[in-house]
């Protein structure tokens, strides 16, 4: 228990300090323009996934493509992670007989995934929302209900290495 | 009472970097604070924020304490008599299971059910917004249902007034502890918590090691009771020649539990083997008696051993409210609270004025308590941030505002640091019966389960 909270805090952490870097290194003069929200979409259940409707509001700022491949790519790596399968199972399984205190030592499938889910984010964001003066954040912040695209003013600034 | 007046949220009203930015300096020199410590949920934390449990502990003590002197009094009393008269095993199996129960049962009660963290403002706005598509300046408090298909049937997600947010489908709001929570089974008074998506497997494995443990149990002071009326003695002289009469003791206990418990094991079974909530089974969302038309169970994967495997063994979710992690100075600003924000409306309904004052005294008073309010919100003496927020609001305002009394309300609500609503305990002193009721599924289906606007939703 102690352990999966602190690898949460963790990420989330390395996550805040990566944007605050980000925000106020690279982007001269963060004023936000407007926050785009993207919804989750429970066609298929319960299970974690976003909707792929590409916003209004980014027309100006951004390609369909790039927008829906970040989607499409989350919505992959949360159903990675939310896969029934044997290996799934079979935490759960051995979960259940140590009474469940394995998952104080033992990071769960969920965990790993998510810290991809992070990696990606900074990366897209670094490769191509940042230059556009746009800011992905992590749906984990956000209890997993939307992604949150903050959309800057654009001011044509020149993005700092 | 709460005031249930919905209140518009101007997104003019809110500030993003500058004051903030303006702030950071300060912030820092303040200690960074963890996200549980202004958790707007009715919760109890402890080291650290590593232990989250409801506020109102129920009768968990009174599970524990149970749990604990009947397997105290096992070991003491029936355990000699019954390996000197049978087997070494029996104490090892009592053992196992005795751990086993109790191990489960702590981490029912201590781990994060699935809370959903509320809205922001920003995002509350953006829904409101969405909804609001007429763009015509009289308020009207949005829609509360939203309909969406999932895997082919038609399914309504609420909208949640405290969490100011489209519940998730399977979600409910759990007035006890003020939070929503994802696949929220009920609230157990005798776990101390809510039972939902995170921790329904250690409450299942809870329930069916306690049948275990209490038929093992009363097996074996039967078996204790036997053995000693069979040397040609009565069964009431081998009770009254049983250590101290404690057998008699734990015989009572485990009768009385044993009905309740395995009926609750039995009931929970089915709803594990259906895919269902206890929510959903008591208002009987999917029930096929309901009209001509085929309402099935969206979620089912319709095996048996298929549910099983997903409830019980299914991937273990996050906690989603993370409670360790720092606040960072943009995060500072409060999230939305219906029960303690009441941010006033600008565009102000003509219809529902409870107290008229004039435009400056709603800004003096604003001014005034915007300290006392952010000392109330997040318990510990708050700088400007909340200030500038708060105060930068009620400029704007044309009219006064209806939530007037409301603001004051809260304001004067005694302040802890995980401050509740004043309000809100009104409505948990109407029906402090049912949250001590017994576990009994017989009792199940009689049992009332409001899911109106105050968003009750509790368990037998």
């Amino acid at each position: 228990m102690a352990t999966t909270d602190l690898n949460c805090s963790e990420f989330h952490n390395d996550q805040i300090a990566t944007l605050s870097t980000h925000s106020l290194q690279e982007l001269q003069h963060p004023v936000v323009s407007t926050k785009v929200f993207i919804q989750r979409d429970y066609s298929s259940g319960t299970l974690c996934k976003f909707q792929n409707k590409f916003p209004a509001e980014l027309e100006s700022r951004l390609d369909r493509q790039h927008f829906e491949e970040t989607i499409q790519t989350l919505n992959n790596l949360y159903a990675e992670a939310e896969k029934l399968g044997g290996k799934s199972y079979l935490e759960g399984c051995l979960a259940c007989l140590t009474a469940y205190t394995i998952f104080l030592c033992m990071e769960t499938q969920y965990e790993k995934v998510l810290r991809k889910v992070a990696r990606y984010i900074k990366e897209q964001n670094e490769k191509v929302y940042i230059p556009r003066s746009l800011l992905l954040t992590d749906p984990i912040e956000r209890g997993l209900r939307v992604i949150e695209i903050t959309v800057f003013e654009d001011r044509g600034f020149v993005p700092t290495s | 009472m709460r005031n249930c007046e919905y209140q518009q949220i101007d997104p003019l009203a809110l500030s993003v970097a500058p004051a903030s930015v303006q702030n950071l300096t300060d912030k820092k020199a303040e200690r960074l604070r963890r996200k549980w410590e202004v958790f707007p949920g009715k919760n109890r934390f402890f080291c650290d924020g590593r232990v989250i449990v409801a506020r109102q502990s129920g009768v968990l003590p009174l599970t524990l304490g149970l749990i604990v002197v009947t397997c105290g009094l096992f070991f003491a009393f029936d355990c000699p008599f019954l390996v000197e008269h049978l087997t070494v095993f029996i104490p090892v199996i009592g053992g196992v299971l005795f751990v086993f129960v109790v191990l489960s049962l702590l981490r029912t009660s201590f781990t994060d059910p699935g809370i959903l963290p509320r809205a922001t403002l920003d995002e509350a706005a953006d829904i409101e917004k969405q909804i609001d598509t007429s763009g015509s300046s009289s308020y009207r408090p949005p829609p509360r249902t939203k309909e969406i298909l999932i895997n082919q049937q038609v399914v309504k997600l609420k909208y949640c007034f405290t969490c100011k947010m489209f519940r998730p489908p399977r979600t409910s709001h759990c007035s006890l502890c003020d939070n929503c929570v994802e696949r929220f089974d009920h609230h157990c008074p005798w776990v101390g918590n809510c039972v939902g998506k995170r921790n329904y497997r250690f409450f299942y494995s809870f329930i069916i090691s306690l049948s275990f443990l209490t038929s093992f149990i009363f097996g074996c002071v039967i078996a204790h009771i036997t053995l000693r009326s069979q040397s040609g003695k009565s069964l009431i002289q081998a009770i009254q020649e049983s250590p101290a009469r404690y057998p008699l003791m734990e015989l009572v206990i485990c009768f009385f539990s044993i009905w309740s418990i395995l009926g609750l094991s039995g009931f929970h079974t089915y709803l594990v083997a259906s895919n269902l909530t206890t929510n959903e089974d008591i208002k009987g969302s999917w029930s096929s008696k309901r009209g001509a038309e085929e309402s099935g169970n969206p979620y089912t994967y319709n095996s048996i051993l298929a549910n099983c495997c997903v409830t019980l063994c299914g991937p273990m979710p996050p906690s989603l409210i993370d409670r360790r992690g720092f606040l960072s100075p943009e995060e500072s600003v409060p999230t939305v609270s219906a029960s303690e924000i009441e941010v006033p409306s600008f565009a102000a309904k003509n219809d529902a004025n409870m107290c008229t004052q004039s435009t400056k005294d709603v800004l003096e008073r604003m001014l005034h308590s915007s300290a006392s309010y952010g000392l109330c919100l997040l318990g510990t003496p708050k700088t400007t941030p909340v200030g500038l927020e708060v105060t930068g609001a009620p400029a704007r305002a044309a009219e006064t505002s209806p939530t007037e009394r409301c603001w004051h309300q809260t304001a004067d609500a005694p302040c802890s640091p995980f401050s509740t609503s004043s309000t809100s305990d009104s409505i948990h002193s109407i029906n402090p019966a049912f949250r001590l009721a017994s576990p009994s599924p017989s009792l199940g289906r009689a049992m009332l389960v409001l899911d109106e606007a105050p968003d009750v939703s509790f368990i037998p």
